[in-house]
């Protein structure tokens, strides 16, 4: 990268403007609810606001596009999907929107990201996630979406995930932000 | 490594029914055991298998990608032979959530993710300086996929 400027990850007009009550609460939630029968009165404790407040401001987070889904995050390997993959393709700069639409249809993907291209060592431009019990599996899954949006002339590579060095929730907020910033 | 068979059918039930949708009430695991037919703790008992035993990393949000912070792919190209050192250099990083090989020139790839753009570059430059091999970062553009959870195939 380079080293001077700051890079801008992604488009800055998709972020929702949050106070420091979400921050704080996106920080103490981001790891996981606590496995309670009241867990939410447990982040309001933490917070020092009230638990029908934490529920309120999570409705908001979720009505408001912040939080995509609410429920269990699954780890595919431990369920048995042994061989993951990245699928990445180089298509047309005006089909991408298209092309991605197409691919994110299909239940067995589970990311359909446009990514930018970077030069003649990485020309993809789309990203897709395929989970599947075996390798086989997987490239089947591929074929078939070749076939059902038309992509038999697109350059594309599969790159089947190795060892796993760290897999966790990403943590927006560090801990010690978390706290400090609710004065409600 | 099939964790599949070790799963009742309590946690199966959950696994289907609620990697979206949790209730977001003050008792949710009692909302969601009504649901089911079962009871709270039976339903607390089940989050808490899967979760020790790594099947979900938690009960809880997914975020939109750039509607809380900023965040990033990026992949290096590591010499084999250095490839689990330079991986417990980046893992190291608190910044740093998922890091994986894949097989390609391209064999490290982990998600970068930070409060602001500054702070994620800092860390990102820092992994370059640490490591001294060049950083490509891949940001989300934009998304096309909606994300109803992973639709699981018990048979």
């Amino acid at each position: 990268m380079d080293m001077k400027t700051t890079e801008h990850f992604g488009r800055s007009e998709a972020r929702v403007p949050l106070s420091d009550l979400d921050l704080a609460l996106i920080g103490a939630i981001q790891t996981g609810l606590p496995l309670v029968p009241r867990p939410y009165a447990v982040i309001a404790e933490r917070l020092g606001i009230t638990e029908s407040n934490v529920i309120e401001h999570v409705e908001q987070l979720q009505s408001a596009g912040v939080i995509k889904r609410m429920g269990l995050v699954v780890r595919h390997r431990e369920l048995g999907y042994g061989a993951n993959a990245m699928v990445v393709w180089d298509v047309p700069d005006a089909d991408v929107a298209d092309l991605g639409r197409c691919l994110g249809r299909f239940e067995f993907v589970t990311l359909c990201y446009r990514r930018p291209r970077k030069g003649p060592d990485w020309p993809y431009n789309l990203f897709c996630m395929i989970h599947g019990q075996d390798r086989e599996e997987v490239q089947g899954k591929v074929r078939q979406i070749v076939q059902c949006c038309g992509l038999e002339n697109i350059p594309h590579s599969v790159l089947f995930s190795g060892r796993r060095f760290k897999q966790r929730g990403a943590h927006y907020r560090d801990a010690a932000s978390r706290e400090a910033q609710v004065t409600a | 490594m099939d964790h599949r068979a070790e799963l009742t059918e309590l946690e199966r039930r959950l696994l289907d029914h609620y990697q979206r949708g949790l209730p977001v009430s003050a008792t949710p695991y009692a909302d969601m055991a009504k649901a089911l037919a079962v009871t709270e703790g039976d339903v607390i008992t089940a989050l808490q298998h899967l979760q020790a035993t790594g099947v979900i990393s938690r009960v809880g949000p997914v975020f939109r990608t750039h509607a809380v912070g900023a965040s990033t792919l990026a992949a290096m190209q590591v010499p084999s032979e250095q490839l689990e050192d330079i991986a417990a250099i980046v893992s190291s990083f608190s910044a740093v959530n998922h890091n994986y090989e894949r097989e390609h020139r391209f064999n490290l790839w982990f998600v970068a993710t930070a409060a602001t753009d500054a702070e994620l570059s800092d860390v990102l430059r820092k992994i370059e300086q640490l490591t001294n091999i060049k950083v490509m970062t891949l940001p989300m553009l934009e998304d096309y996929h909606i994300d109803l959870g992973f639709d699981l195939q018990w048979t």
